[in-house]
């Protein structure tokens, strides 16, 4: 189905259920009791998973199958945002027109940058990126201002033109929306002590992050991923082989920066609002952080680091030392205070921490990112009711 | 005119922060092939030595003064520092006024134990993973220490002084009968990182462990078929581009007031400064930065920018584009480092 094989349809099938159940799976806690915390199926974060799931997909079509570690894609995020900004203030709140410039306009920074950079390869080429990347966020910064209007970042006013929208209302900051459907209405259904969170603007990023997942997954399974891991494997030798590989990386850095245009302008349609900040290095960063945590040139790893950084965000920074108490409650004073006093530094404020231990430790133990981690536990669950002596087997 | 001679020696200082960082980086990436992403955090450990020390000198006694009165009509509350309890009020007040050169004495030792540490406990397992690994985990070990020196010293800036004989200015024109005046303490940091530049060269230019350290670097498996353990030395080295990078960081100070994330503001541009002077060159590294810092101070006078809006903020960049596209191994690279 959907020129797939039996394999890949079922793995499809399985992803588009799991987000479109999304706002089940994360509420796995009743809204009353002490782990509600825990919950992460309220709208924002949900939005953030899918958004920035998208963006980690693109990133792999590049870092995963070409080995080429990009550093800039924050810029081509950026770019997004503002061009669908700049859409719902021209044009219409409407999303489509917003979405489809901003994919042209990353695509196109994409093809100018791209073409530049990937004369080099290795680390000339992730610092090439990186330059690019930290000129555009300066540039937002300063001279571009009347473009991006500079520190304040570009936003909606009640003034602006939206040519198509006609005369609405002007008494208010209109929502961005698909036909009529608001971005940020929610329905809420209780269910005894659970209550789940449906969103408008969640399931157009679900929809659209389930498209980008598809897409790549075939070019994963196409001639052209086959030449793209070909690129990883050994460059020298396809040069050698009388074939030009740069149309086929450059086509690579284009749509991996069109996914990160992609999720750029989503970004901005959930909250219509565009920064500079979003072209930051650091935002480049966590990009690649994403995808290496969750494991580089598999499908499912780059979705995976996405959502486990962006919940390790969300939920261990809102945790704060009145929580903690409660929690360990049951130990006696003088442990408790020193149990809470250890696990304080871990989150709210310290949930950088976290994050850096767990990079280490991923990174240590586990090379192959989150992927692994699940298969390594797969094959443990698999052998374990088997003789010891084929336990020696390699995984995988 | 002026003006182009104080920003050429903003530069130079600029520079020499630069050059030092990426001096260091280079030195470990030269050695042990590591991309080591926490050497922005060793700079930032190095400058909070310095802190560490002033707050250890200004640790007070607390004795009250009957003869005195505060406002409230209390006695007064006199803070005198143990060292001048111990040492005597002239030479301990010296040595809170003199604690930033003072930190030096801490720096050294700490650093060096902190590469030592980190080589052996983390990065040495790291030799054989890819470059992305090693990013990744050198990455995360700069959050947490980042993160750790905030749980200290608290997520402001702190302001630290030069000592008072070098806070002030001097005039650097005088020869060529212009007024220039120019921070002092800016060029004792030129020239003191031109010392430590020059004695890292000299060190492995003229002695023979530097000597062993160069043959590693350009053939690692010879030098250990001759029977030498290279391994060993190329830990020290971790140790001395740490002490580097900390050394770097304590001078740094009376110039820019150390916060927890000073180190990964400077990382990106070390890193600049190491692909434009080209991977794993070490003359490179300090041309590169010393470049890259004028450059950049001369973006920033106003007749430049009014020719092209926006330079001083892109140059280095820029320029990094420019050099690599022209140059394909940056300033002075060797062929066949990370070209793959």
């Amino acid at each position: 189905m959907f020129g797939l094989n039996q394999k890949d349809t079922k793995f499809l099938l399985i992803v588009v259920a799991l987000t479109l159940l999304t706002p089940f799976l994360l509420n796995p806690f009743p809204t009353d009791s002490a782990m509600a915390q825990f919950n992460a199926g309220y709208p924002a974060l949900m939005q953030r998973f899918a958004i920035y799931g998208l963006m980690a997909i693109g990133f792999n079509i590049l870092f995963g199958l070409t080995g080429y570690l990009s550093f800039g894609h924050a810029a081509f995020l950026g770019v997004g945002s503002y061009s669908a900004v700049w859409m719902f203030k021209l044009l219409s709140m409407n999303i489509l027109p917003a979405i489809i410039l901003a994919m042209i306009v990353s695509g196109l920074f994409a093809l100018a940058i791209g073409y530049i950079s990937l004369r080099r390869s290795g680390i000339y080429f992730s610092i090439l990126t990186l330059a690019f990347a930290e000129m555009s966020y300066r540039l937002a910064y300063s001279v571009l201002t009347p473009i991006t209007n500079g520190e304040t970042g570009l936003q909606l006013n009640l003034n602006d033109p939206r040519i198509l929208d006609g005369a609405a209302d002007t008494s208010s900051l209109p929502v961005p929306g698909l036909f009529g459907m608001k971005m940020n209405s929610t329905y809420t259904l209780d269910i005894g002590a659970w209550s789940f969170d449906f969103n408008v603007g969640f399931y157009v990023c679900a929809v659209i992050a389930i498209l980008g997942f598809y897409m790549s997954l075939r070019i994963f399974r196409s001639p052209f991923g086959m030449m793209l891991r070909a690129v990883k494997s050994n460059q020298q030798r396809m040069n050698y082989t009388g074939l030009n590989s740069r149309p086929y990386t450059l086509a690579a850095f284009v749509i991996s920066g069109i996914y990160a245009g992609l999720a750029g302008a989503l970004l901005a349609a959930m909250d219509p609002l565009a920064g500079a900040e979003r072209m930051q290095w650091t935002a480049s960063g966590e990009v690649v952080l994403m995808t290496i945590l969750g494991g580089a040139g598999t499908l499912m790893g780059p979705v995976l680091g996405a959502g486990f950084i962006k919940y390790c965000e969300n939920i261990f920074s809102k945790i704060n030392e009145t929580i903690l108490h409660s929690w360990f409650s049951f130990l006696p004073d003088s442990l408790e205070s020193v149990v809470v006093w250890f696990f304080a530094r871990f989150v709210g404020e310290g949930w950088h921490l976290t994050l850096g231990v767990l990079f280490m430790l991923i990174v240590i133990f586990l090379p192959g990112g989150l992927v692994e981690g699940g298969q390594r536990i797969a094959s443990w669950w698999k052998n374990r009711g088997k003789d010891e002596d084929s336990s020696n087997q390699p995984a995988e | 005119m002026d003006a182009i001679i104080l920003q050429f020696f903003n530069g130079l200082e600029k520079g020499s922060a630069y050059a030092l960082i990426a001096l260091g980086l280079t030195l470990i990436f030269g050695t042990l092939g590591v991309v080591n992403f926490a050497h922005g955090a060793l700079f930032m450990i190095g400058a909070f030595c310095a802190v560490t020390l002033r707050k250890v000198f200004e640790i007070s006694k607390v004795s009250l003064d009957p003869t005195k009165t505060d406002f409230l009509g209390k006695p007064l509350e006199v803070k005198t520092p143990y060292v001048e309890a111990w040492f005597g009020e002239t030479v301990g007040s010296a040595m809170i006024n003199y604690s930033v050169p003072l930190a030096i004495l801490l720096t050294i030792p700490v650093m060096l134990f902190v590469g030592w540490a980190m080589e052996r406990g983390l990065i040495k397992h790291f030799y054989k993973r890819p470059h992305a690994d090693q990013i990744l985990v050198t990455f995360g070990l700069a959050i947490v220490l980042q993160e750790i020196v905030k749980y200290f010293f608290g997520a402001n800036p702190i302001q630290m002084m030069a000592p008072s004989d070098y806070s002030g200015t001097v005039n650097i024109g005088a020869m060529l009968g212009m007024d220039i005046f120019y921070p002092v303490w800016r060029l004792v940091y030129f020239f003191f990182s031109a010392v430590i530049i020059g004695g890292v060269f000299a060190f492995l230019q003229f002695t023979t462990f530097g000597m062993v350290v160069r043959a590693g670097m350009a053939d690692r498996e010879t030098v250990g078929l001759l029977g030498i353990d290279i391994d060993k030395r190329f830990t020290l080295m971790f140790g001395l581009a740490a002490g580097v990078a900390g050394l770097a960081g304590v001078m740094y100070t009376p110039i820019l007031s150390p916060n927890y994330h000073m180190g990964m503001d400077f990382l990106v541009l070390s890193f600049v400064v190491v692909v434009v002077g080209g991977m794993g060159s070490l003359p490179g590294a300090v041309a590169a930065g010393f470049l890259l810092g004028i450059l950049q101070s001369f973006a920033s006078l106003n007749e430049v920018k009014a020719i092209i809006p926006g330079i001083d903020q892109i140059i280095i960049y820029l320029v990094a584009i420019v050099i690599l596209l022209t140059r394909p191994r940056g300033l002075m690279g060797r062929k066949g480092v990370m070209e793959d």
